[in-house]
């Protein structure tokens, strides 16, 4: 028996330009938050592009962007709704506000069933929000997502960079490209995660430093696009990307 | 039509098995079809239909339903999917995909969200006989 699935996602995602993963080792350093303002800023910027939240256990960027009441409309496929000028897919439409306990096999399966019936066509940019680690998602965006660039995200603290690490370890293995490492919340001068990012040899992208307002501007992209945190990613995003 | 996108894999990776083993004409594909996803068959069959290509040209397409069977983790209960007492949006979160059905469904026995699907999740491509 042969799952039909696997063969149709490079199809599905062949108007794509560029597919940047945002990932890290870690929980907690701001994936979602930069996935989502990065996404927008690219919007600004006037390119066609999706976001999609592949955290299907603990999903956010919804709440980050405040959608709701959108769902995808079935034809041939799903098709994304548009939301803040960006076409959005996550788990949250079908899931709603329940929680997903998923193993392993079933995030996979799950992953495989959304690349598999979703129509993106043509897009400058897909955005996606990683969930933490180096477990299913991240394989499966390596196995099937052909041409996925990845984008790392760390904290200033040396538990967080260490699981860095062990990403950029990985993806340097498989010989997956890295488009680079964002030091996020820094709080103080320290050229120690730069030093390290360099002692890997894969590019540092920039720092953001820690924005207290940030909070205050969960579920207001508005708000959101004129925090120091946005004007950081989208510095990183105008120079690097 | 989300049965349409699944259609487009069957006739995709149909393609790709012919131009492997060497098949000059696909003359019969076995697809089965699990409960799970509560595939509309007919519009699978339409959606098939209209994506023939020269190379299925006289194809025979044969579908088999497969019960879904679902199995606690916790317990080892196993029960049978059923639609009924399903709320209509849940039936259709399911439909397009079937792992959401650990956001909704619980075992009957201990009412554990932890189960395993072991049986009919999805539409799968069971054979494909073809001439070289």
């Amino acid at each position: 028996m042969v799952d039909p699935r696997l063969n149709i996602i490079s199809e599905r995602l062949a108007k794509i330009r560029k597919i940047i993963a945002v990932s890290s080792g870690k929980g907690g350093v701001g994936k979602s938050m930069i996935a989502s303002t990065l996404a927008l800023a690219l919007v600004r910027r006037g390119y066609k592009v999706g976001l999609l939240d592949l955290d299907f256990s603990c999903p956010s960027t919804h709440v980050i962007l405040n959608i709701e009441g959108l769902f995808p409309k079935e034809e041939k496929g799903i098709i994304p709704p548009e939301a803040h000028g960006l076409r959005y897919m996550s788990i949250v439409y079908y899931a709603r506000d329940e929680p997903s306990p998923l193993r392993g096999v079933d995030i996979s399966n799950a992953i495989i069933e959304l690349f598999a019936i979703t129509q993106w066509d043509s897009l400058d940019f897909l955005v996606i929000d990683m969930p933490p680690g180096i477990g299913d998602a991240t394989l499966d965006m390596i196995r099937f997502v052909k041409g996925i660039s990845f984008l790392i995200v760390t904290t200033p603290s040396k538990v967080a960079f260490e699981t860095v690490r062990k990403l950029t370890r990985l993806l340097k293995d498989l010989k997956v490209p890295i488009l680079g490492v964002v030091e996020n919340m820094k709080m103080r001068d320290s050229p120690f995660i730069r030093e390290q990012v360099e002692m890997l040899g894969v590019p540092f992208l920039g720092e953001i430093n820690f924005d207290y307002r940030l909070e205050d501007s969960m579920g207001d992209v508005q708000k959101l696009l004129e925090t120091k945190f946005a004007q950081g990613v989208q510095e990183i995003a105008s120079k690097k990307l | 039509m989300h049965e349409w996108a699944l259609a487009e894999a069957v006739v995709s990776t149909t393609l790709k098995t012919a131009e492997e083993k060497g098949l000059k004409e696909i003359i019969e594909l076995k697809i089965k079809i699990g409960e799970l996803q509560q595939i509309d068959q007919e519009i699978l069959e339409f959606a098939l239909s209209q994506l023939r290509s020269p190379l299925l040209r006289n194809a025979k397409f044969s579908f088999e339903t497969v019960k879904a069977e679902l199995k606690c983790r916790v317990c080892d209960h196993k029960w049978k999917f059923s639609t009924k007492n399903l709320d209509e949006d849940v039936s259709e979160f399911i439909h397009f995909v079937p792992e959401i059905a650990h956001t909704y469904l619980k075992c009957p026995k201990c009412g554990s969200p932890d189960f395993e699907i072991l049986t009919g999740r999805g539409v799968w491509l069971d054979s494909i006989k073809g001439v070289k």
